[in-house]
């Protein structure tokens, strides 16, 4: 069905449920209990889930597939994001224009950046994505201010022209994005029981492009095209001499990787619309490789997992401090808890990406193939032993 | 544009370039002994820079004393805090330590950063031998995460001030000096000293490779590793050895800058980009070419902060380094002066 | 008719005069032999067919159009494929995908943007490399990841590759060495009927003489970048230059 095996939509449509189901799983605790902080299904948060899943996929089609480490694809996400916002300022506060404008000048930018970086490989390569990234953040924050709104970023406003439904901003309230008239913050809350559980516009939106998304990835990975992408990783010269010129190949992979980072760029402002400059700093192309190799490189939901996961650490991490730390080691010996505290402290909060560099280094030492190549290791060596044991 | 501006920025571009240089030169030896690419270095180079604040700080610990004959707008005694230096050299000698903490800083950063190389090769780095350099930058880039978040976590947030020693403090008139009008081109003390100081560290470098056993025999192991394993050196002890080496240029180019630019955490983030594209530009695993990239991006990045040239091309001093780096890269494949087959899998 | 024509071939590299004037002309439909001692500019002078090298002077014509100055997937898309002395295999790949990227590039070209074609639909291409490894006597090998193969599988799984390609030239860089007495048979076979099937013309480099003399129509012998003997097997065995080469290159 769908062009895919029979495994593959059986992945496909565990990515539809976890997705689907998401605002029930990752509320797991009741409203009143102690434990409702863990809770991630708030219609926020579940969003940059997604939205980053779906700049996670993408990368993965570059880095995974072809193995070109790009240091730069922030700076496609920016892109996408102030041509997402502009498309709200002057065309309408729909979102599909935005989002598809977004995704399109993504691609251009990628094409050219690409077109450019891929003249060298290896090291090389990645200085080049990460000059170029580096230059689009300098600028965006800086010249071009008249377009990106410089440091404090570009947002839309009450006298935007919106050709299209400028009546819609007569209320005296600067109009929210939506799709056909639906806001994207709407939402419906479902008091079950203890539970509370937000079923959210903008979500939905996001995480039915993801799906899109993901399918299209799978396949992409299933084609001769992503065959020969594996093939270019593996071995690039020989790629050569079977008869198969791998720069374009490279190029369009380069091109699908930064239309889907301008893909999560454009939603990003659908949700909330305001683009600045620092989402295209070399650190947020940093956090991307992280997605990906926490989930597992070249694995097809790893990518999705790995956002997932460093998104909710990011802000439980986050959210906890001293006086909660202190609530938890309370049940220890007065002296014990204050170590606790003490010892726990630095890596949550504003430490939060201490753990995030820890993280980084255990994934990268202990796991090279991520919570996949992990996971798939241990079923592995389980059912190994099992058929072994029973061939004995 | 007049003589004396051009010179001008030309200085300017000097202590900047230096610390490239330095920094570049440090992750050119690492990459070209231990063939790691180290993506902490400008980490190291930060921690180098809080040897001089931790300096500073421990030479200003102060005993507190009450002077009853003295009253503060409150009308409580007054409190006289005396720097324990002091109470242990002299006044006079203690003012003097307190003074010229930042180059005393270097004697604390060599041992200090000497050490964290080591442990850093022997815990980490070792490991990462043979695994992809896409492997080895990501394990560093974690790795410089976390040293940043711990300097943070101790220190805190801003920039911390630490000034020069008094007799540097001011600048030096090199118009003068040409027989130009007073105050047409001056140059602050510090970073001339900066700059010779920077001279200084790549030679002794440089003369240590060329004119040491030590140094040949990793200058042979950096063309042909398998061979010189060959030859019964034990080139891995030779090679920890080095990346101390590398960690402490890195250090004291970090303690003896922060008169020039307060440090806070960021800073080695911020010149770990910039220093990887000076590698690059230099041709990986050449360290003539780290050091004459170094210089040469301080000194365009310079004249490109110029306010003619910003008026003419608004934002180039944000990008000229990288503008430069693509240039160059797409002209000459291997930098500068790189050799063939260096990273090129 | 003549497939591939060399003429004057000159290549140094720095002191080393490493081709001299080479000529050399392989009739279509042959299986010509390059011998000589080690060091003689056999695998140079192969490189310059594929565009690893470009020659210093001389042309190579194949079928009326020139090898060189072009890209290496551009001969092969010519209809050259090579067989590489040591192997030179997508190793993270499993054996059947190896044949596989082959087999496309011929079918579809050097570029095919068929992001959204499943691999799986693409029976064609599955029989055909099903078939060329089961010539090749690997039937049972399909699903291994190719680096985990013997150095003799790693071998035959590399002129799998070249030989799906169907091409109008063979390029052969040692093909057995490494290969067990029973294995080496095999290959000899399963060329000798490829060639006669097919008519495939083949330029193949060996030292084991009792391949070369199986398999050549032709023989040119090569020594310190000159060919200084063309000729049939029969007439290249008794031949005193040619041993003296031999003799000479094992001083």
């Amino acid at each position: 069905m769908l062009g895919l095996s029979r495994s593959d939509l059986l992945m496909l449509l565990f990515v539809l449920f976890l997705v689907a189901a998401a605002p029930i799983l990752l509320n797991p605790f009741p409203e009143a209990s102690r434990f409702a902080q863990f809770n991630a299904g708030y219609p926020d948060l579940m969003q940059r889930f997604v939205i980053f899943a779906i700049f996670a996929v993408g990368f993965n089609i570059l880095f995974g597939l072809t193995g070109y480490l790009s240091f730069g694809h922030a700076a496609f996400l920016g892109a996408g994001s102030y041509a997402g916002v502009w498309m709200l300022k002057l065309l309408t506060i729909n979102v599909l224009p935005a989002i598809i404008v977004s995704t399109l000048v993504a691609g251009v930018f990628s094409l050219i950046i690409g077109y450019i970086s891929l003249r060298r490989s290896g090291i090389y390569f990645s200085i080049l994505t990460l000059a170029f990234a580096q230059m689009s953040f300098a600028l965006a924050a800086s010249v071009l201010t008249p377009i990106t709104g410089g440091e404090t970023g570009l947002q839309t406003a009450l006298n935007d022209p919106r050709i299209l439904d400028g009546a819609s901003s007569g209320t005296g309230n600067i109009p929210a994005p939506a799709l056909f008239g639906l806001e994207m913050r709407d939402s419906i809350q479902i008091d079950f029981g203890g539970w509370l559980w937000t079923f959210n516009v903008g979500y939905y939106l996001s995480a039915f492009i993801l799906l899109v998304a993901f399918y299209l990835s799978i396949r992409i990975f299933r084609s001769p095209f992503g065959m020969m992408l594996k093939a270019i990783k593996s071995n690039n010269q020989r790629l050569s001499y079977t008869g198969i010129n791998p720069r374009p190949y490279t190029l369009a992979a380069f091109v699908i990787s930064g239309m889907y980072a301008g893909l999560a760029g454009g939603l990003m402002v659908a949700m909330d619309p305001l683009a600045g400059a620092e989402r295209m700093q070399w650190t947020a192309s940093g956090e991307v490789v992280l997605m990906v190799i926490l989930g597992g490189v070249g694995s097809l939901v790893g990518p999705v997992l790995g956002a997932g996961l460093i998104k909710y650490a990011e802000n439980i991490f986050s959210k906890i401090n001293e006086s909660l730390l202190t609530q938890w080691f309370a049940f220890m010996p007065e002296g014990l808890t204050d170590f606790m505290v003490t010892i726990v402290s630095p890596f949550v909060g504003k430490g939060w990406h201490l753990s995030l560099g820890l993280m980084f280094m255990l994934v990268v030492t202990f796991l090279p193939g991520g919570l996949i190549g992990g996971v798939t290791g241990l079923f592995g060596r389980i059912f190994g032993r099992r058929s072994k044991a029973q061939g004995e | 544009m007049e003589l004396s501006a051009f010179l001008l920025q030309v200085l300017n571009g000097l202590d900047k370039g230096s610390a490239y240089a330095l920094i570049a030169l440090g992750l050119t030896l690492i990459f070209g002994t231990l063939g790691v690419v180290n993506f902490a270095h400008g980490a190291l180079f930060m921690i180098g820079a809080f040897c001089a604040v931790a300096l500073q700080r421990i030479l200003s610990i102060s005993t507190i004393t009450l002077d009853e004959t003295k009253t503060d707008f409150l009308g409580n005694p007054l409190k006289i805090k005396t720097p324990i230096v002091e109470e242990w050299f002299g006044e006079a000698t203690g003012q003097l330590l307190i003074d010229w903490s930042v180059p005393l800083a270097i004697l604390l950063a060599i041992p200090v950063m000497m050490l964290i190389g080591f442990i850093m090769e022997r815990g980490l780095i070792k490991h990462f031998y043979k695994r992809p350099h896409s492997d080895q930058i990501l394990v560093t880039f974690g790795l410089a995460i976390v040293l940043a978040e711990l300097i943070k976590a101790y220190y805190g947030a801003n920039q911390i001030s630490v000034p020069a020693p008094d007799m540097f403090i001011g600048s030096f008139d090199f118009g003068m000096l040409i027989g130009m009008a007073k105050g047409k081109l001056i140059y602050p003390y510090w970073r001339i000293v900066y700059f010779l100081f920077a001279l200084l560290i790549i030679g002794l470098v440089f003369a240590f490779l060329q004119f040491t056993t030590f140094g040949m025999v990793v200058r042979a192991g950096m063309a042909d590793r398998e061979t010189v394993g060959l030859l019964g050196i034990n080139i891995d002890k030779r090679f920890t050895i080095m990346f101390g080496i590398a960690a402490s240029v890195a250090g004291v180019a970090g303690v003896m800058y922060t008169p020039i630019n307060s440090p806070s955490y960021t800073m080695g983030m911020d010149f770990l980009v910039i220093s990887f594209v000076v590698v690059v530009v230099g041709g990986m695993g050449s360290l003539g070419g780290a050091v004459l990239a170094g210089f040469i991006l301080g000194i365009l990045e310079s004249f490109a902060s110029m306010r003619v040239v910003i008026e003419a091309i608004p934002g180039i001093n944000q990008v000229v380094i990288y503008l430069a780096a693509i240039v160059i890269l797409l002209a000459r494949p291997r930098g500068l002066l790189g050799r063939k087959g260096v990273m090129e899998s | 008719m003549s497939a591939l024509e060399v003429r004057g071939v000159n290549k140094r590299f720095g002191g080393l005069q490493a081709l001299n004037d080479v000529n050399l002309t392989v009739e279509e439909g042959r299986i010509h032999a390059i011998i000589g001692p080690n060091g003689a500019g056999k695998s140079t002078l192969l490189n310059c067919f594929v565009g690893r090298l470009t020659p210093d002077s001389g042309t190579v014509m194949f079928h009326g159009k020139s090898l060189l100055g072009i890209q290496p997937y551009e001969i092969n898309q010519a209809g050259v494929s090579r067989v590489f002395q040591t192997p030179e295999i997508f190793s993270d790949l499993t054996v059947l995908e190896n044949v596989m990227i082959p087999a496309l590039a011929h079918r579809d070209g050097k570029f095919e943007f068929n992001a959204l074609r499943p691999m799986r639909r693409e029976k064609d291409i599955q029989k055909l490399a099903v078939d060329v490894l089961e010539d090749l006597g690997m039937p049972d090998k399909h699903d291994m990841i190719a680096s985990s193969m013997s150095r003799g599988d790693k071998r035959r799984l590399e002129m799998a590759m070249g030989l799906v390609q169907d091409p109008k030239l063979l390029l052969l860089d040692e093909p057995t060495a490494g290969m067990s007495r029973a294995d080496t048979n095999n290959t000899i076979e399963v060329l000798r009927h490829i060639g006669d099937s097919r008519g495939i013309t083949m330029i193949i480099i060996e030292h084991d003489m009792h391949v070369v003399f199986s398999l050549a129509d032709r023989i040119s012998v090569l020594a310190q970048g000159t060919v200084i003997v063309e000729d049939q097997p029969e007439n290249i065995k008794g031949n005193v230059k040619v041993q003296e080469a031999y003799l000479g290159g094992a001083q």
